[in-house]
């Protein structure tokens, strides 16, 4: 069984679409490496989530073609619980996550690992973990309905990590957020990716936190793979903005020094990170 | 688990097991409703007022009592002015004329209503609906029927939230939402497209999400909560539910006569 999240000619077509909004899309994750995905709107980003994660088709229908392999396992054959535990999902929005139903934090984290009916010993255990991992367990007694939004996205993060997966899909985790909930996000991604070992493919339009937390970054543009390779190599590509993604701001300062016909170093580069 | 997600109600009413406090309240409303003449109703409402007491709940409780007023009104008019039969007038206004006979069964009947009302806002007052869900789910009610009622709840905060959101965006673009009662009533019209269809838009996401949490998993999920219950409070929910019906059948039998 071959280890990694692997894409391999993938297509998907929504359920009525004449269109397919992913087509022949080749894309591979290693466990603990970190891969993020740019794109413009409607280049496919969130239809990949989906497919990664299993949910297309199997929850809201429409064909797939090509394959879709957590681990060696067909995700297709798979079912949505048994893929849960695989690979977590994160949408954009928090509160649409987050299930309503619990009074506390801690409970709310509990909720995926309550479904698969584990043991309650093991459940606070997972939920601990989970807190620990994301960095918030000071919030556990809170009410989830009374948190910041960059809270709600952590404490989201922490009720998939909780699930235990290989892997996690993020769908604009920061989308939602100011400056310092963006921060708090990113930062507890970076830490999850070095302390758990999980695979993450991260969507985001924000590629400063691109550039600060993935290894590899892939652009899509209108359902396939327009760039793909290590992240400060396809960061620094020119071609970035035609394709609707906005470089990082190192990036753009650099360009502009150049531009002026000034010297850019190493050490200014150090200086501004 | 620690003391905080146990939630352990304190409180002699408070304290109870869900389950008694929805036995009590079930037996309230067949005991107000069930039994004939003034007993019944009385001995509800006065049951209720000390419940609500012990709970520190009695004026949170009015507020319950005020949503019964457009029931009680109704109630009294009819049956005083238009009890079947009935010849004791009161007073003879034009075609208008309120009978003795309609009058006591107009008080009795607004006493089986405000005791049945109020015997539900002790239980609801006292009772948080994750506490009752979670021993529903323990006595066989499925996950999705607890998170059904649980998320139907706890949606209500959003809905008015989102409400609140589409009145600033209508109002910024123009709209006039304050004033008469017409006024807003036509400031409402607006609102209810995007509150709705805003709300069935996040249907398909929240099914993803639950998905994604393993909600279709087989088998029974993991209840972490466990609330206090006794032998005697078992005990005396069969006593009470038991009692309550055969204090019915009596009552309709008419084998004891009951003030």
């Amino acid at each position: 069984m071959s280890a990694g999240l692997v894409l391999a000619g993938a297509s998907y077509r929504y359920a009525g679409a004449l269109g397919a909004a992913l087509a022949a899309v080749d894309l591979r994750l290693e466990p603990g490496r970190v891969v993020g995905v740019a794109g413009a709107n409607e280049s496919g980003k969130s239809t990949l989530c989906l497919v990664v994660a299993g949910l297309a088709p199997s929850v809201i229908g429409g064909r797939l073609d090509g394959s879709v392999r957590i681990d060696g396992v067909e995700t297709a054959a798979t079912r949505p619980h048994e893929l849960a535990q695989r690979c977590g999902l994160l949408f954009q929005n928090a509160s649409t996550q987050l299930s309503n139903t619990t009074a506390t934090v801690l409970e709310e984290v509990a909720f995926g690992p309550c479904n698969l009916g584990l043991p309650a010993a093991e459940v606070v255990e997972r939920v601990w973990w989970a807190l620990r991992a994301v960095g918030i367990e000071p919030l556990a007694p809170r009410d989830p309905a009374r948190l910041s939004g960059g809270q709600g996205q952590l404490v989201a993060l922490a009720s998939v990590l909780a699930l235990r997966p290989s892997y996690l899909v993020l769908d604009e985790p920061t989308s939602e957020l100011d400056p310092a909930g963006t921060r708090l996000v990113a930062e507890a991604l970076a830490r999850i990716a070095g302390e758990t070992g999980a695979g993450i493919l991260l969507v985001e339009h924000k590629t400063e936190v691109l550039a600060h937390i993935a290894d590899d970054v892939v652009v899509l543009e209108r359902g396939t793979v327009a760039l793909s390779g290590p992240a400060a190599e396809v960061l620094a590509d020119p071609r970035l903005v035609e394709l609707g993604v906005e470089p990082p701001a190192q990036v753009r300062l650099e360009r502009a020094v150049r531009a002026a016909g000034l010297e850019w170093s190493a050490a200014l580069a150090e200086a501004i990170e | 688990m620690p003391d905080f997600a146990r939630r352990i109600p304190v409180g002699r009413y408070r304290g109870l097991h869900p389950v008694t406090k929805a036995i009590l309240a079930m037996v309230g409303a067949i005991v107000a409703l069930g039994v004939r003449g003034w007993t019944g109703p009385a001995v509800v409402l006065a049951a209720v007022v000390l419940s609500g007491a012990l709970a520190g709940v009695l004026r949170r409780m009015a507020l319950f009592a005020l949503a019964t007023i457009p029931l009680v009104v109704s109630i009294l008019l009819v049956n005083t002015f238009l009890y079947p039969n009935a010849r004791d007038a009161i007073v003879t206004v034009g075609p208008l004329s309120p009978t003795w006979t309609g009058a006591t069964a107009a008080l009795q009947a607004t006493m089986r209503v405000v005791a049945f009302g109020m015997s539900a806002a002790v239980f609801a007052l006292t009772t948080p609906i994750d506490d009752l869900l979670t021993e529903l789910e323990r006595r066989g009610l499925g996950r999705r029927g607890a998170f059904v009622v649980g998320s139907a709840l706890g949606a209500i905060p959003r809905m008015v939230e989102r409400a609140r959101e589409v009145v600033d965006a209508q109002r910024a673009r123009g709209l006039d939402t304050e004033g008469g009662p017409w006024r807003r009533f036509k400031g409402l019209v607006p609102l209810l497209g995007p509150v709705i269809l805003g709300a069935l838009g996040e249907v398909e996401e929240r099914t993803m999400a639950l998905e994604a949490r393993a909600f279709t998993a087989p088998g029974r999920r993991t209840l972490l909560r466990r609330l206090p219950d006794s032998r005697r409070q078992q005990l005396a929910r069969w006593l009470l539910l038991l009692g309550s019906i055969c204090l019915v059948v009596v009552s309709l039998s008419g084998v004891v006569k009951l003030p």
